[in-house]
């Protein structure tokens, strides 16, 4: 069991863990994962470690909860325990000094981005970070990113907080400047990271994307997480997360993980279900 | 030799080969339950009685591990079964496994002196019986056991390869730690091989006897990536490390439309089902995707349990499509036979060249074309080539890819100077030594896909290799 140490939560639907998992917290690097169990019987589901503590050997992960299992784990609170965490999983980021670097970070995305923010900073690269996020509730880690930031945009789709708009106008307008930029990482949801890679390709600047394929093992042994890249199959787990945003073949893998929506969504209506008689009792 | 069996060797082979009770194919394909229900101890007499007791054993130059197969069944004859038990276990670590899943008829009844004229022996049947009934009255994993104090040993992965090293290294008195990826233990016998052939509780059993042996266990460790063998071995205290770590990688077709939604490897398939209970769901959280006409592609082992759980799961149509003929196929007989009966259309000489999908790209269909066997390859097998003009497609909504595995990199990619052969398979020698000192591998690893029992023979060569290792290094000048 992995006892969990402190659960604060973020926004409504955000919640940030700390949780006992001394074999990741002594190897883990910023971009990689950890694939999760709740509990017997529950699914495998994979997390981006956002910092890790050795001494202590905790690590933390932020969570949103937008479907079963995730709600679930979003209810639990300190002293409650995660059946299994495999970890860390994936390949780490490659931080380079590059120069000049977008950090832009969409959703709960922010908080993968983060780790990789630091690294980047403390490998001498100018940070510019961009983040946004559906309404305001949802933009998190604003001071933490702000932190390693030399410049901070912020946006909100529906104008509550910072800029109205996507995250691709603070970079566009970057991109477009003189000094210009030397490589992107961009890490949200499958549409902005492709916005992402389509801005920036044009000044064929390298741009680094985090593929949240859905994945069961986590260790290159069922092939689900498959994603295309330039036409080649490579699975995220093992190969990634992190790829060449320009080869991806977004198309595929946002249909790729509509696979289960029937499933999810009869998942969705069993929980409320449960909550509401758990409510009636 | 003293015979056991009074009858003359003519009132033996009038015996007929006994039939194990199946549940009945009409019904069977709803459940889950293991389809065949073994020998009860009449059907185990009588089935004995036919072996003729040769002279020169062939049976057990057919094991790969040797099973004193002619011995054991003396002792069944005598009716002394706990005897059988330990004479299988002298040799066969898994014999409630083995007994399930091993290919009989190409290796110990393929042999059998009886089988030239008339049905082999049933050994595998046999064994099974054993293993059973010493499970159910003297279970192994209660007598007691020292605790081992030994140096200290890992095993990486825990499939029949790591299981057999464990438990024969801890009974020389080593203190074993088998280290898994996954949630739970047992390697292919847990995620791949259905509960329909060999039911939880038979692997569990095996498991128990590991616990009572004093083996540690720690699943949720990726070697490579949680720790590597180095540190192993450097930093925590390992003398010795075995790598046992399968042949988990699938490998697909190469054919367009392989990523549509609908489309599984039989890994991702059967790990969906037998780990994590998706034809439970939504009780068990993970879900499976379903048409209810469904393709496999492949030949082996790992095709008929695709299949045959895709019945289970409510497929009205499942497709079998396999390139060359029923002559080469490498499944089991037994399973071909029962998937067959549980109504799995074989489609032979079917090579599928094309997935093809709807709009929101799910699978609506898959294009194959028809082959006729040609001259014969490298493996000796005939190679299929494709009739012209033979393109039809077949209606289904699932395609599942079950055409090879091959072993996952990343214990490779993690350890500095690891020997490797061609398709990344881990390089030995007979005694299952790397060019690592120390540092020792087999089963599928180091074979490419093999077999249960291959698995395990390479466990327990590993585990005297390691032995000698350990007892060479003591006198080693430090
Ligand atoms: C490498 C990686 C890192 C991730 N890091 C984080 C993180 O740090 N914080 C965070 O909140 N989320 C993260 N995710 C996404 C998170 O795994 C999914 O939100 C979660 O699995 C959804 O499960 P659910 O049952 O709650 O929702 P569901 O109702 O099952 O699905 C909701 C959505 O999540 C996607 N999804 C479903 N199952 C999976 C799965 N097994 N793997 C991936 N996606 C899935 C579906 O496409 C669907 O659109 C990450 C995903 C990946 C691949
Ligand atoms: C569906 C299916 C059906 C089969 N049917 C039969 C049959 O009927 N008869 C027969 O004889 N053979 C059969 N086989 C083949 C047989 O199962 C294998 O040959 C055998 O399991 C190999 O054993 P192993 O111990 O080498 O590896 P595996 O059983 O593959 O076990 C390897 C274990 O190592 C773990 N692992 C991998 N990498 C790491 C790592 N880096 N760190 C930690 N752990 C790791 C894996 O999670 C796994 O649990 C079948 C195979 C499949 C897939
Ligand atoms: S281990 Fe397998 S091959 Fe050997 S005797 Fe038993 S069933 Fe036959
Ligand atoms: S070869 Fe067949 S008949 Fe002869 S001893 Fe072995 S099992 Fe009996
Ligand atoms: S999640 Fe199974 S191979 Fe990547």
């Amino acid at each position: 069991m992995f006892p969990i140490r402190a659960a604060h939560p973020l926004s409504g639907s955000i919640t940030r863990f700390t949780v006992e998992a001394p074999l990741v917290a002594r190897k883990w690097r910023a971009g990689q994962f950890v694939i999760v169990r709740i509990a017997e019987g529950g699914e495998r589901i994979p997390l981006t470690v956002v910092t890790a503590d050795r001494a202590d050997g905790c690590i933390t992960l932020i969570v949103q909860a937008v479907g079963r299992t995730t709600r679930e784990l979003c209810a639990l609170r300190a002293g409650d325990a995660l059946a299994d965490v495999l970890g860390p999983l994936g390949n780490p980021t490659p931080i380079g000094r590059h120069g000049r670097v977008a950090c832009v970070g969409g959703g709960v995305g922010t908080a993968e981005l983060l780790p990789i923010a630091r690294a980047l900073r403390e490998a001498g690269n100018e940070v510019q970070a961009v983040i946004g996020a559906r309404t305001r509730d949802l933009i998190i880690l604003e001071d933490e990113m702000r932190e390693c930031a030399a410049t901070l945009a912020l946006t909100t789709d529906d104008g509550s907080y910072g800029r109205r708009g996507l995250v691709v106008g603070p970079l566009e307008e970057a991109l477009r400047a003189p000094a210009g930029l030397d490589a992107v990482y961009a890490i949200g949801p499958l549409p902005m990271m492709r916005a992402v890679a389509e801005a920036t390709r044009p000044f064929a600047v390298k741009t680094y994307v985090s593929l949240n394929a859905i994945m069961l093992d986590g260790t290159g042994m069922c092939g689900g997480c498959r994603v295309t890249l330039d036409g080649q199959t490579r699975f995220a787990c093992v190969d990634g997360p992190e790829f060449d945003g320009h080869a991806v073949d977004f198309d595929e893998l946002l249909r790729r993980n509509a696979a289960y929506a029937e499933h999810e969504r009869e998942a969705d209506r069993r929980w409320h279900e449960g909550c509401a008689s758990r409510g009636a009792a | 030799m003293l015979r056991v069996n009074p009858l003359n060797p003519k009132d033996r082979v009038r015996i007929p080969r006994q039939a194990c009770l199946e549940q009945p194919a009409r019904t069977r394909w709803s459940t889950f339950q293991e389809v065949s229900s073994g020998f009860d101890h009449e059907q185990a007499r009588l089935e004995a009685s036919r072996c003729l007791e040769c002279r020169d054993p062939v049976c057990t130059k057919g094991c790969p591990v040797g099973v004193d197969v002619r011995g054991f069944i003396q002792d069944l004859l005598r009716d002394d079964i706990a005897t059988a038990a330990e004479r299988i276990r002298r040799t066969n670590a898994l014999p409630a496994i083995c007994g399930r899943v091993c290919p009989q008829e190409s290796q110990c009844e393929a042999a059998c002196t009886m089988g030239r004229k008339f049905e082999p022996v049933a050994i595998g049947k046999l064994e099974r019986f054993v293993a059973d009934w010493e499970a159910a009255h003297r279970p192994a994993w209660q007598r007691p056991a020292p605790r081992p104090t030994g140096p200290r040993v890992a095993v990486v992965g825990s499939g029949p390869a790591g299981l057999t090293c464990a438990a024969e290294l801890a009974q020389r008195g080593y203190r074993v730690t088998v280290l898994e990826a996954l949630h739970a233990l047992g390697g292919v016998l847990r995620y791949g091989i259905p509960e329909f052939r060999l039911p939880r509780e038979v692997l569990d059993r095996e498991l128990r006897l590991l616990g009572a042996l004093g083996v540690e266990t720690r699943t949720n460790v990726l070697v490579g990536r949680s720790v590597t063998i180095d540190e192993l071995m450097d930093e925590e205290g390992f003398t010795a490390v075995f790598l046992a770590t399968g042949a988990g990688t699938p490998l697909f077709l190469g054919i367009p439309g392989e990523n549509l939604c609908g489309v599984y490897s039989a890994n991702e398939f059967l790990t969906r089902v037998n780990l994590m209970g998706a034809h439970r769901f939504p009780e068990h959280a993970t879900p499976v995707r379903l048409g209810r006409e469904v393709a496999v592609v492949g030949g082996g082992n790992t095709a008929m349990d695709a299949v045959r759980t895709a019945r289970r799961l409510g497929a009205e149509k499942a497709w079998l499509l396999y390139r060359r003929s029923r002559q080469e196929m490498p499944a089991r007989v037994e399973e071909i036979h029962h998937a067959e009966q549980e109504g799995v259309d074989i489609r032979f000489l079917t090579s599928p060249v094309r997935i093809v999908g709807d709009a929101a790209a799910a699978v609506t269909g898959i294009e194959c074309e028809t082959m006729e066997l040609g001259a014969p390859d490298a493996s000796g097998r005939r190679r299929p080539v494709a009739v012209p003009g033979s393109t039809h497609v077949l209606p289904v909504q699932t395609v599942i890819v079950a055409v090879g595995q091959r072993p996952n990199p990343i214990v490779q990619a993690t350890t500095p100077g690891l020997g490797t052969g061609a398709h990344g398979v881990v390089t030995v020698d007979e005694a299952q030594r790397t060019n690592r000192p120390g540092v020792f591998a087999g089963g599928d690893l180091s074979r490419g896909g093999a077999t249960v029992i291959l698995a395990m023979r390479d466990g327990r060569r590993a585990a005297a290799a390691i032995d000698d290792w350990v007892r060479e290094g003591a006198l080693r000048p430090a």
